[in-house]
């Protein structure tokens, strides 16, 4: 059996994981009082970390779907756990996107946090490796055990340095999410002694269960519905989105970018990674249901964002909205879908984060996030009003950004495996373009009707600095997202082989039906010919 | 006909030899040392217990029989000695200083404490019913009198009455039990009447069923299983701190110990009917204490309640009535051992002059007050409440996991939608500590006495250490159940 390899000969997906919480813990030494040392230590541990990651991108192996920087070894004997890591073409790109956007919420944070700034940082890191770690991990305890582990720093970051229902909105951020990974932890455990069931082994190894547990489809149907409501709440999906708003509003900025930018991603993530796999048909047999939700939650959270004063709770709804056709062109099942989708999950990421990262710098300064106390700022702030504009028009999906392209090519996998379903999708992108234009229009142009805005300032140095990449992540994927495609064809082709393995058969039996018709038709033209002659 | 006495295997109960000697010797000792001093004492019995516990070990894969099959050694009542004599050190190390602040600090504490740890050693060593009350009875009486031991504390008092009535009356229960039993099988010997049941065909009989109910009973009272919870908030709240700790810990797992050799070995036979008596017991545990517990703001009912809750989850264990379950119940009394001591040795910690730290509000900005605390305490907490890094979340992965494999999804269900009730009150505590306001700062910051701090580090960090790498620990919860096998 293949576990994949590791070119680099050490660990470095665990130590990308880990110097996070190295970071944290050095932390513990620094005097609070020293809050300068401690913010740049926070900044250089996460660039540092950035930095580390890099290397993969240019190392990855892009013709193989086989997992690589491959680590493992056992550790809980007693019950057959490994640790096990492993990064594929999806994965890698969330683990690029995390540090990445690790780095950006830290210094994105230096003005925000006032208060009890040692403790933040603490809590920020510990969360990248919680993070990270459900990204590298392939075995399925391991990835449960990070999956929970990032709940706590997260809800510390809401509780404590959160708005002012932030007590509500940690707690219930929290039990939601403690709720729906419980079920999936009931899935495991069967599936678990399933495998054992099948090939007397005990094991979580997750690339053992792809290959080696085929589940019966009456079992697949309940596992599935198990992981359903584990990632479906994280996604989150439309009836398990409530969550979403009250954690976003009163989390802190980098708390929120953190929270659209990566968490988010840890639900589809886990819907490509476990659900697909390993319960085939079961996915299958939920497309419906699945689509159905997923486009309520396109249109409804787009309705709602139209509806929202708060702009934070406006760009929170729209999140609701963007992962409603994430999920939707996931379970198009086709390889153009999934591959709109995990980019999508990438842009999601970068714009979202930077919107939220917008929201917060002006309210940094004003203090207020309600649309009716700006207006026509633009004509104070022309540079913050000029990084608005890029980063709305790529959320909602401009050509020659990268909205555009996840957008299209979502569109276009749902569209190849059903045009309803796409019809309705796109609604949803043109409500996005109303809502984001309207919260543009409102608050940037025209008179300025409030005079504390008179006297705002334009963005500094350091809000430059972390808005600039994000900007050109969004240009770099609009014009050339060729390489983000040839990091993950192959794996995508992989699992649509496993998830779906009719449509490559249909695609064949198509082409072939094609090959022949040129060739009858080229026979009759040399048949036409001969007649003439 | 006359019957020869045996001579018994003395050294099979050297580590009960060493804890009565260890116990009277005590007790003799207090006599020379001046009032002032009786931290002394505590010392004494803190080594003492190192020692046993050290000694008990030795009795790993010992197995013997003795005292004609009445008492048994195996590596299940050998790990179970090591979880009370290890709570035994810990609360030893948590009560000397709290004694002098409640002004008792008296050498027969200690003394007691022994004898209740001598009583449990001998309930899970016991093959046969009349030992088994025996033993119950040594460790309950004990533990009457230390629950009422701050003697001017009305509450105290209350406590320890309370207790003493409800134990009375259930040990009656427990005893009719065993009359019922020995009248239908003839015999308290666990292998006998599992004998006689298989022979004569008595596994549905009615009479045995009563019976079964009564024994379940009697455990479930130090259990504190539902319906036989009610005492347990009142004991624990009135009770001295340290008590509480032990008292939610040591008699619990005594109490299970002997209920899964009785159900497992006397009346496994009886397994499908005690499955379902145990089932709804379970349930109604789990539900009962964790929702009650969310109601409550002195904390240290709330962990009163939750014990309860935590004492349904592992019944889990026995119904399961695998290797898996039973492994999964030792292991989980090492780790509610380590978090629920942990999480009383910070109530502990906040108990200062003029201060009782008991309630909910007295968390408040714990985090500013002893950052390490606060945090070691959210160690504790995510444990109780079952999430990983710590030992809480393997323990209750092996008692799901059982749970799974006998089939009773739904009762795992219900214990999953139960941990996430705990979640809210135990993050009751998380909040006041990190998001409360800081109490003014004419308060005295708590601060621990050495051995207390000693011992929640201790504990914090073999929560956190059995979470992160429990390999050694679920192998050796393992191995002690393989005396089961054949019965189950």
């Amino acid at each position: 059996m293949d576990f994949g390899s590791n070119s680099f000969g050490f660990p470095i997906l665990s130590l990308i994981t880990y110097i996070p919480l190295v970071g944290a813990f050095l932390i513990l030494f620094i005097n609070k009082e020293k809050t300068t040392v401690i913010k740049y230590f926070a900044f250089v541990v996460a660039m540092i970390d950035f930095l580390v990651s890099i290397p993969l991108w240019f190392a990855f192996d892009r013709t193989t779907w086989h997992f690589q920087f491959v680590e493992r070894v056992p550790w809980i004997k007693a019950l057959g756990v490994e640790y096990y890591f492993g990064v594929d073409g999806i994965s890698l790109l969330l683990v690029l996107l995390t540090t990445f956007l690790m780095a950006i919420s830290v210094l994105s944070s230096f003005n925000y946090i006032q208060e009890r700034e040692k403790e933040y940082y603490i809590a920020l890191l510990a969360l990248g490796t919680g993070m990270m770690g459900v990204f590298c991990a392939l075995d399925v305890f391991l990835f449960y055990v990070f999956w929970e582990v990032m709940l706590v720093p997260m809800y510390f970051l809401i509780g404590i340095w959160g708005g002012p229902r932030k007590l509500y909105a940690a707690i219930k951020f929290f039990l939601y999410t403690l709720f729906g990974s419980l079920f999936m932890l009931i899935a495991i455990i069967t599936a678990y002694f399933y495998f054992h069931h099948v090939t007397g082994e005990w094991s979580f190894n997750l690339v053992k269960w792809t290959n080696m547990m085929h589940l019966p489809a009456g079992l697949q149907f309940w596992l599935f519905l198990a992981f359903f409501l584990g990632f479906a709440i994280k996604v989150p999906l439309f009836p398990f989105h409530t969550w979403l708003p009250d954690a976003h509003v009163e989390a802190p900025t980098a708390g929120s970018v953190i929270l659209a930018g990566v968490l988010l991603k840890m639900g589809t993530y886990g819907f490509v990674r476990f659900s697909l796999p390993l319960f085939p048909a079961a996915a299958n047999y939920f497309v419906p249901f699945v689509a159905v939700l997923s486009i309520i939650a396109i249109i409804y959270g787009a309705l709602c964002a139209l509806a929202q004063e708060d702009m934070k709770k406006l760009v929170a709804y729209s999140s609701v909205s963007h992962m409603g056709l994430v999920m939707l062109a996931m379970f198009a099942l086709n390889p153009m879908g999934i591959e709109g989708s995990i980019l999508q999950m990438l842009n999601h990421g970068v714009s979202t984060g930077a919107l939220f990262l917008i929201v917060g710098i002006i309210y940094e300064r004003r203090h207020t996030r309600l649309i009716k106390e700006f207006g026509g700022i633009s004509k104070v702030v022309p540079v913050f009003a000029a990084f608005f504009m890029i980063t709305m028009l790529s959320s909602i999906g401009l050509p020659g950004l990268n909205g555009f392209i996840g957008e299209f090519t979502c569109l276009a996998g749902v569209f190849k495996h059903n045009w309803v379903y796409a019809a309705f999708a796109v609604t949803g992108v043109i409500l996005g373009a109303a809502y984001m234009l309207w919260l543009y229009q409102r608050t940037m142009f025209g008179r300025i009707t409030n005079e504390k805005n008179l006297h705002l300032t334009d963005m500094n140095l350091r809000e430059w600095i972390y808005m600039t990449p994000l900007v050109i992540s969004f240009i770099w994927i609009g014009i050339y997202p060729k390489p983000i495609f040839n990091v993950m064809e192959v794996s995508v082709k992989h699992l649509v082989e496993q998830v779906n393995p009719d449509y490559y058969q249909k695609r064949l039996q198509h082409e072939a039906k094609i090959k022949k018709q040129l060739k009858m038709t080229k026979a009759d033209h040399t048949a036409e010919i001969k007649v003439l002659d | 006909m006359t019957t020869v006495l045996p001579v018994p295997n003395l050294a099979a109960i050297g580590p009960e030899i060493l804890v009565t000697v260890l116990a009277c010797g005590l007790l003799l000792v207090d006599l020379f040392i001046p009032k002032d001093r009786k931290r002394a004492v505590g010392i004494l019995a803190l080594a003492g217990t190192v020692v046993t516990a050290l000694f008990t070990m030795r009795y790993w894969n010992y197995s013997a029989t003795t005292f004609s099959g009445m008492f048994v050694v195996d590596n299940f009542a050998v790990i179970f000695k090591e979880v009370f004599l290890f709570a035994t050190a810990i609360t030893i190390l948590i009560s000397l200083r709290y004694l002098e602040i409640e002004k008792v600090s008296l050498g027969e504490y200690y003394a007691l404490m022994l004898f209740c740890t001598l009583g449990m050693m001998v309930m899970v060593s016991a093959a046969d019913l009349v030992v088994i009350y025996i033993g119950l009875e040594t460790m309950a009486l004990s533990v009457y009198v230390l629950s009422g031991f701050m003697r001017f504390n009305v509450k105290s008092s209350e406590a320890a009455l309370k207790y003493f009535l409800v134990g009375v009356f259930i040990s009656g229960i427990l005893l009719y039990g065993i009359a019922l039993t020995y009248g239908v099988v003839g015999s308290t010997n666990l292998n006998a009447i599992a004998e006689t049941i298989k022979l004569k065909g008595l596994k549905d009989n009615p009479v045995l069923m009563i019976a079964m109910f009564l024994l379940a009973a009697g455990f479930g009272l130090e259990i504190a299983m539902a319906p036989f919870h009610f005492w347990a908030p009142d004991v624990y709240e009135g009770s001295p701190t340290p008590v509480t700790a032990f008292i939610s810990v040591a008699p619990k797992a005594a109490a299970f110990a002997a209920l899964i050799r009785v159900f497992v070995v006397g009346i496994g036979l009886m397994a499908p009917h005690w499955q379902v008596l145990l089932w709804v017991i379970a349930a109604l545990t789990m539900t009962i204490g964790n929702v009650t517990a969310a109601l409550q703001s002195n904390v240290k009912r709330m962990l009163a309640y939750s014990s309860i809750a935590h004492a349904g989850y592992m019944l889990l264990g026995i119904l399961a009535a695998n290797t898996t379950g039973l492994a999964g119940v030792a292991f989980y009394f090492f780790a509610y051992a380590f978090m629920n001591m942990g999480a009383f040795g910070v109530i502990i910690l906040l108990r200062r002059e003029g201060i009782v730290g008991d309630e909910v509000d007295d968390f408040k900005g714990l985090a500013h007050t002893n950052p390490m605390a606060a945090l070691l305490m959210v160690v504790f907490l995510l444990s109780l409440t079952g999430i990983p890094p710590t030992a809480g979340f393997i323990g209750k992965f092996l008692l799901f996991s059982a749970a799974i494999k006998a089939g009773f999804y739904w009762l795992v269900v219900i214990a999953v939608l139960n941990s996430v009730v705990s979640l809210f009150y135990y993050f009751r505590i998380a909040q006041a500590m990190y998001m409360g306001e800081a109490p003014d700062s004419s308060i005295p910051r708590p601060q621990g006495a050495p051995s207390l701090t000693v011992a929640i580090a201790i504990v914090g960090i073999l929560t956190l250490f059995f979470g992160i790498y429990p390999h050694h620990l679920v192998e050796l919860a393992k191995a002690s159940v393989t005396t089961f096998i054949p019965f189950l």
